[in-house]
């Protein structure tokens, strides 16, 4: 079993790889994943909670659709988030409560201004037993 | 990443040509503007690849075209150009890019290198403290809701009605900083959200503001025209766009084109070329949507060029006007523009995606301010922090040629990642500072990420596009200041 997640490198922008058991662990370590991008993950205190609902045509889609919705409340609310736990996945809808604090400049390092998750060189397939899902996201 | 190994056309020192065959599917080949260095880096990062997929778009004409300075982007390459017709083509908000008008404005003064490099420190001081920047930054004009939608509409008209600027500096707007038919119906909650408290803020990546010193002067006769009257002049440098107001644009628009691209079957390589016909109501709501995200950002643009001239003001102890802190030119490097130009000898209306490049428009183009009709439009070319940026001007050969387009920068080198990973963000500073350039920003790690070895030589990208006659090299500053995000 690999980590939760992976960073890779593009040339304009940065990606991840995440890893997940199940798509539900997929799709919360693909959060993660944006959230270690934008600050250190371990300094966000899970003080409020978020109730989210995203659709999309197809599970792709449906990734790139969650990981904009996160980045939606980073960069209209400053809401920084840690904990996402997935309550019901399909192949074209989510629901998720997601657990976070909004940033305070004191005790949160911006890393980097996540701007997109993009349709670009997406992939989501299943490896064995293993989901694993590319995304490159517009800094 | 594997290289790219396929044949290119050699038609100049400075054209390379993607033939259509290359693959199936491609309307039009491909137009690389290079010299043979510069292949092998484009080779790659297989951005010939992109270029031959942006061929595919339907209704594309004369050929998908790639600057210099290209580097691969998502989709479509950063640094090409594609004509659409307008009756049989389509738009694609990939083709323009998330940062909506992203792009540069110029400021001349009437200062010089000796009396402002004893005041740089207290200047890039007072630029840090009064334009807003960085991440999460937020503005200190508080935009309402009402406030919105006439700031959509109106562009930098809206900023210099505000009391941002003067008249004159629209003269000197591309497109007057206020895009036509910008409709904020077509603009959803999310992207009013992410706009309105950003409004007025320079943002944080490679944007930023500059104080520069004129080097040397390639055109005196032009150059004299914009009002840069030789080396050793100060020229202040704006570089920004429509913040996460154009983002969340691209965002809403790019999935309303997913389902475009089946209800009008259009068959496409890579799913961020997802595109609308022009004509379409889809392809009608993205270009209304993209002139209020495009009209966002010069209003951007026009708040902080009159930030810049109050803190000048205020350190120099003298008005802007009697500093002479005239707007030279503001262009966009981010947009789709509907114009008319001549394909195959007829006059045809297209759809002119520039994604990471200036319009480049000649002498005597009824588009250009008057005061440049003699010397074609400005080009404003920045470089990476460390290194220099070029004025020039647009010609007739890119009119014929390139859609009237030409290069927007010096193109990334190294990711983001790579960058940080081989550059400390401190020795950045000090090394500029060693080199006689006062920094400050929002974050030092961050300026590791925009170190000059992370981008090309701008120098050798002018050079492509001025061989090639696309355009005329003006002149050339180096920097003194910077304020980054």
């Amino acid at each position: 079993m690999k980590g939760s997640f992976e960073i890779i490198d593009h040339t304009a922008d940065v990606g991840i790889i995440a890893y997940g058991a199940d798509a539900k662990k997929l799709f919360s370590n693909a959060a993660l994943a944006l959230f270690s991008l934008i600050t250190e993950p371990e300094t966000i205190e899970g003080r409020l909670r978020f109730d989210l609902e995203v659709s999309a045509p197809d599970r792709e889609s449906l990734l790139v659709e969650w990981l904009n919705e996160l980045i939606y409340l980073f960069d209209a609310e400053h809401v920084l988030l840690s904990r996402f736990d997935i309550e019901a996945l399909t192949l074209t809808d989510l629901r998720a409560a997601c657990y976070g604090e909004r940033f305070d400049q004191v005790k949160h390092k911006l890393k980097t201004g996540v701007k997109a998750a993009t349709y670009h060189m997406l992939k989501l397939d299943k490896d064995g037993d293993e989901y694993r899902a590319q995304v490159i996201f517009d800094v | 990443m594997a290289q790219w190994q396929r044949q290119l056309v050699k038609i100049d020192d400075y054209r390379w040509q993607i033939p259509q065959t290359y693959k199936t599917g491609m309307r039009v080949p491909g137009l690389i503007y290079a010299s043979q260095e510069m292949l092998e880096s484009m080779r790659d990062e297989q951005t010939p690849d992109q270029v031959a997929n942006v061929a595919f778009l339907p209704g594309i004409v004369g050929c998908s075209l790639a600057m210099p300075d290209i580097h691969w982007g998502y989709g479509f390459p950063i640094g090409g150009v594609a004509a659409m017709d307008t009756g049989e083509g389509v738009v694609s908000p990939g083709g323009v890019g998330y940062d909506i008008n992203c792009g540069v404005r110029l400021l001349r003064t009437n200062l010089s290198e000796g009396e402002v490099r004893p005041r740089i420190r207290e200047l890039v001081d007072a630029l840090f403290r009064d334009v807003p920047s960085g991440l999460g930054s937020e503005g200190k004009i508080k935009v309402s809701q009402k406030e919105m939608d006439q700031l959509m509409v109106g562009g930098a008209n809206w900023a210099v009605k505000r009391g941002f600027g003067l008249d004159d500096d629209l003269d000197v707007t591309e497109e007057g900083g206020c895009l036509a038919g910008a409709n904020p119906d077509r603009i959803s909650d999310r992207a009013r959200k992410r706009g309105m408290p950003q409004a007025g803020t320079l943002g944080s990546g490679n944007h930023f503001l500059e104080v520069q010193v004129v080097k040397e002067v390639f055109d005196r006769h032009s150059a004299g025209i914009m009002g840069i009257t030789g080396p050793g002049q100060v020229l202040v440098l704006i570089h920004t766009g429509s913040r996460g107001f154009g983002h969340e644009v691209c965002t809403d628009y790019l999935r309303t084109m997913e389902g475009a691209v089946t209800r009008y079957g259009i068959k496409l390589p890579d799913r961020q070329l997802a595109c609308a016909p022009v004509e379409s109501p889809e392809g009608q709501a993205y270009l209304e949507a993209m002139a209020c995200a495009a009209n966002y950002a010069w209003a951007n643009r026009q708040c902080i060029a009159h930030w810049v001239r109050k803190s000048f003001s205020q350190v120099l102890g003298r008005s802007a006007d009697e500093l002479g802190m005239r707007q030279i030119y503001d262009v966009a490097h981010n947009i789709a523009k509907l114009e008319e130009h001549k394909v195959d000898g007829r006059r045809l209306k297209v759809c002119v995606h520039r994604k990471g490049a200036t319009r480049a428009f000649p002498p005597g183009h009824k588009d250009i301010p008057r005061r440049y009709a003699d010397i074609g439009q400005p080009v404003l070319v920045p470089g990476d922090m460390g290194r220099c940026s070029f004025v020039a001007v647009g010609t007739q050969r890119a009119m014929d040629e390139s859609f009237g387009s030409t290069c927007h920068g010096a193109g990334r080198l190294l990711s983001r990642g790579a960058a940080k990973r081989s550059i400390n963000g401190r020795e950045v500073i000090r090394e500029l500072e060693q080199r006689g350039i006062t920094v400050r920003a929002e974050s030092i790690p961050s300026l590791a990420e925009e170190a000059s070895r992370a981008y090309k030589d701008v120098s050798a990208v002018i050079d492509v596009v001025h061989e090639a006659g696309i355009s005329r090299k003006v002149a050339m500053a180096t920097p003194l200041g910077v304020v980054k995000g």
